[in-house]
């Protein structure tokens, strides 16, 4: 257990050290760098911005300063938001994200689950026509339509009531969450209800659960122990992919909402070049969702004892 | 289980009614429990950085909320680049001279000033204060201005001082700081010398990269000036009391601005927002969030319906096709350029293709805004009345054809923005030039950095490009194809165009100095050294409550100096 653990964690770090080396280059090839702007420079100010930020040295001395940076967890100072260690950034503005992305996930997960089982309760009647309905649009709408479109109805609705019930954007107070979380969850609400309904059907016919209602169990007894538990299990496989996607690819909903969370620096770095902001946030996402997959596995292992991790 | 032993098996629909209240049980619980981490989160964010929310107008504080476009890098004037800091910074600083509501140059922290041929005076007001209560001094000018030219500081904005004498050497390094032309005469008399004549110095200094510096305090900074609220010295009509990174800042009035009876009249601007997002901004606005936007057209029908107040102007940008004239390029060819000047038609672009009310077809270099010797630039000298002829097109591409001694043009390569705005118009181009001269443009669309790399590399045949202004001066723009300027991307040269340009740096008549300009005007069109395309304007909406707010086309994007809450008569 331990061993593979180890193991696991070795891999990641090799991952994301991958991932960090082929940012690294990707970024640099890229015409242009953070110093350019539309008012032309001077050699001589673009020299000593060069050599202020080290941008003078051969590319591999640059890799190799990042390399050893990186192992100190030490991103240095943003070129675009001067003044700003990356680490900086991370700290203030990832918990705002996450608490984001945490309440997204509890609402996909609670509606995924309720939903699904719903689905395959009354299976080929009006409710699960109806969910599997708008499931297929939670998938198929991109989350920017969703977005822009639920903010709209947020001002009718505010408009129509008189006062603010809802907070069209910003940050701050439960009321701001609540909107934004649903949308960023959306998707995975959708998808997870699919999975949960094919899950509970699959369970539904099988032989355990056949067996339990000719024993005279129960209904309520068979439809939490034998069937929910069981189907339940595949969600728990995809939850920590999903927290890490939607915890790391809110950018177009705290855009939309105005939220100072970590996706909009992850973006705006790209658009500005800003060399070390798109490594911290690049890093620091790609190891993020790298732990998720591996606590993933090894949580899989207590849940489900038929896994056996060692082997 | 023993008692379940003598239960029959249920039939499907107990068993469906059976599970389906248990599942509602569930989903109560469920609730219960969203609630109770929604709380706990709540709790969570309260920590981790808010928005104050309120109402685009707060009659008891006498307070507005506005959003920002983008998040300040940081608030060191010397440096400062962007639009955003220049919003805060008009509000929060002041330099010797400043614009009053009509945005005609009036005293800043100088009270009169003098401009001769070889320099200029500036008397500074007693009154004029720091946020601590220490006069401005005529000093804070000069350490100011030598920092922002000493090559360490490495600050971008650095140019708009070389007027000054030595600036330029300066700022290459190959002279000391100490030789800038400019000295404290007292603590009230500022004095400069000019390298050449500069007739329009006066508002020079109205622009951002002039305003004062105290010594003391950005020693005391250690490299921070800037970069927080507390790390700033204020002389403007505002100060800065917050600045939550990436999320909101405060300015709340400065009670030691020598000019507060005329500036100033809010007790607290908040902004609350920071948010690119044109259609956010519309949906913060309609839900009276925020006290101004600006709008697309496609936004205009909601605006009408609405039955808001539009108002447009002009952000004194002007865009306009550039062409590369290095020695390899097809663009080089004057006869070329001349075909494509001949086959477009700025109007078309404008009014049938872009669709934006407020924009305003291109006619030159210059936009409708500046003025010139008495009245408007373009009323004064009028540009050529350029119409379409694809006849006379055709034959000067068989021309340039025969010159270049060519069988076919090859492909040619349109360097364009990844604006909406940018690739409608790039695509216009194409089929439009595609439809009357058979040439085949490739589009080349590219992120904003990498499109200026690209034009600094000469990397294309044509590009789409602009400019805003600096200062409101016809020479923001008409210095922009000297041979020596860095802007000059396409590298056009001409000894015409230079003679010219540096009578319109250094004339002090007036009316010459016009003219020179009226001769440039006419020269970039006779030797197509660009196509404009449009001056970019905006609709936008402000909240009826909020009286004298203002757009500019030079400076602050946004001006609240002069804003005021109407107080309703009841």
């Amino acid at each position: 257990m331990w061993l593979y653990i180890l193991k696991r964690v070795l891999q990641g770090l090799l991952t994301v050290w991958f991932i960090a080396t082929a940012t690294f280059f990707a970024m640099h090839n890229v015409p242009g760098d953070p110093l350019t702007n539309d008012r032309a420079m001077t050699e001589t100010t673009r020299a000593n911005l060069e050599a202020k930020y080290g941008l003078d040295q051969p590319i591999t001395t640059q890799y190799l300063i990042f390399l050893r940076n990186l192992a100190r967890g030490d991103f240095g100072i943003s070129f675009v938001q001067e003044n700003r260690e990356v680490n900086d950034i991370i700290r203030e503005h990832f918990p705002v994200s996450a608490i984001l992305g945490v309440l997204a996930v509890v609402f996909a997960a609670t509606g995924g689950v309720l939903f699904g089982a719903l689905t395959a309760l009354y299976r080929n009647r009006l409710p699960d026509y109806l969910i599997m309905f708008l499931v297929i649009l939670g998938i198929s709408v991109p989350s920017f339509v969703v977005a822009a479109l639920s903010q709209l109805s947020l001002v009718s609705l505010n408009t129509l009531v008189g006062f603010t019930v809802l907070p069209v954007a910003g940050w701050g107070t439960v009321m701001h969450m609540l909107v934004p979380a649903l949308v960023l969850g959306l998707s995975t609400m959708a998808y997870l209800t699919r999975l949960m309904r094919s899950s509970m059907l699959e369970v539904t016919s099988s032989d355990y659960v056949r067996t339990a209602k000719s024993k005279g169990v129960p209904p309520t007894r068979i439809f939490t122990r034998h069937q929910l538990r069981n189907a339940i299990l595949p969600v728990v496989t995809v939850l920590g992919p999903a927290i890490a996607a939607i915890t790391t690819g809110g950018f177009v909903v705290e855009l939309v909402f105005a939220i100072p969370g970590l996706g909009r620096y992850f973006v705006e770095a790209v658009q500005q070049l800003d060399y070390t902001v798109i490594m911290g946030t690049t890093v620091f996402y790609g190891a993020f969702l790298v732990f998720m997959v591996i606590l993933v596995d090894v949580v899989y292992g207590f849940i489900d004892p038929r896994v056996r991790l060692d082997s | 289980m023993s008692e379940s032993r003598f239960n029959p098996v249920p039939s499907d629909d107990k068993f469906v009614r059976l599970a389906g209240g248990q599942l509602a049980k569930f989903a109560l619980n469920a609730m219960a429990g969203l609630a109770l981490v929604i709380y706990l989160l709540s709790v969570l964010a309260g920590e981790a950085g808010s928005t104050t929310s309120g109402n685009a107008i707060d009659f008891e504080n006498n307070a507005i909320t506005i959003a920002l476009r983008e998040e300040p890098p940081q608030l060191d004037a010397n440096r400062a680049t962007d639009a955003s800091s220049n919003v805060v910074l008009a509000h929060v600083m002041e330099g010797l001279l400043g614009y009053d509501i009509d945005a005609q140059l009036v005293p800043g922290v100088a009270e009169r000033y003098e401009i001769r041929e070889d320099g200029a005076t500036f008397w500074l007001r007693e009154d004029a204060l720091w946020s601590d209560g220490v006069p401005v001094t005529a000093r804070d000018f000069v350490f100011s201005w030598k920092r922002v030219l000493d090559p360490e500081t490495a600050s971008q904005y650095a140019f708009i001082l070389y007027p000054i004498k030595n600036a330029e050497a300066i700022n290459r390094g190959e002279m000391p700081v100490a030789t800038l032309g400019v000295r404290a005469a007292s603590d009230r008399i500022l004095e400069v010398d000019f390298e050449r004549p500069t007739p329009y110095f006066d508002k020079l200094v109205a622009y951002l990269t002039y305003f004062p510096v105290r010594e003391d305090f950005y020693n005391s900074t250690n490299g921070r000036y800037g970069a927080d609220a507390d790390m700033l010295l204020y002389n403007g009509a505002y100060v800065m009391t917050d600045w939550v990174h990436g999320s909101t800042m405060r300015w709340v009035k400065n009670d030691k601005y020598w000019n507060r009876e005329n500036k100033g009249f809010l007790d607290e601007i908040r902004t609350a927002y920071i948010t690119q997002d044109i259609n956010a901004k519309l949906n913060l606005f309609k839900d009276g969030q925020i006290v101004d936007t600006h709008l697309l057209s496609p936004m205009l029908p909601t605006a009408m319906e609405q039955r808001w107040q539009i108002d447009r102007s002009m952000d004194g940008s002007v865009f306009y096709l550039e062409f590369n004239h290095r020695d390899d390029r097809i663009t080089r060819n004057k006869n070329f350029r001349r075909a494509l000047q001949l086959a477009q038609d700025p109007n078309e672009l404008v009014y049938k293709v872009l669709k934006e009310p407020s924009y305003l077809p291109g006619v030159s270099l210059f936009p409708a805004w500046l003025s010139g010797v008495s009245e408007s630039f373009q009323k004064e000298y009028p540009p050529v009345q350029h119409q379409i002829n694809v006849e006379k097109a055709r034959e000067h591409l068989e021309l340039a054809r025969q010159e270049l001694g060519i069988e076919e043009f090859p492909p040619l390569m349109m360097l364009a923005g990844d604006t909406p705005i940018g690739l409608l118009s790039a695509e216009y181009y194409q089929q439009l030039f595609r439809k009357h001269l058979g040439l085949e443009f490739r589009i080349d669309v590219q992120i904003f950095k990498q499109r200026l790399e690209k034009m600094r590399q000469g990397d294309f045949d044509v590009v789409l490009s602009g400019w805003g202004p600096d200062y409101n001066d016809v020479l923001t723009y008409g210095d922009l194809f000297s041979s020596w300027n860095l802007q000059n991307r396409g590298r056009y040269s001409s000894q015409d165009m230079d003679a010219l340009i540096r009578i319109a740096q250094s004339e002090l008549d007036p009316q010459k100095r016009m003219d020179a300009f009226g001769e440039i005007q006419h020269l970039l069109y006779e030797d197509v050294v660009i196509l404009p395309m449009y001056e970019r304007g905006f609709s936008f909406v402000v909240d009826p409550r909020l009286k004298d707010f203002r757009r500019r086309s030079v400076g602050p994007e946004v001006d609240y100096n002069y804003a005021y809450i109407e107080q309703s008569s009841d």
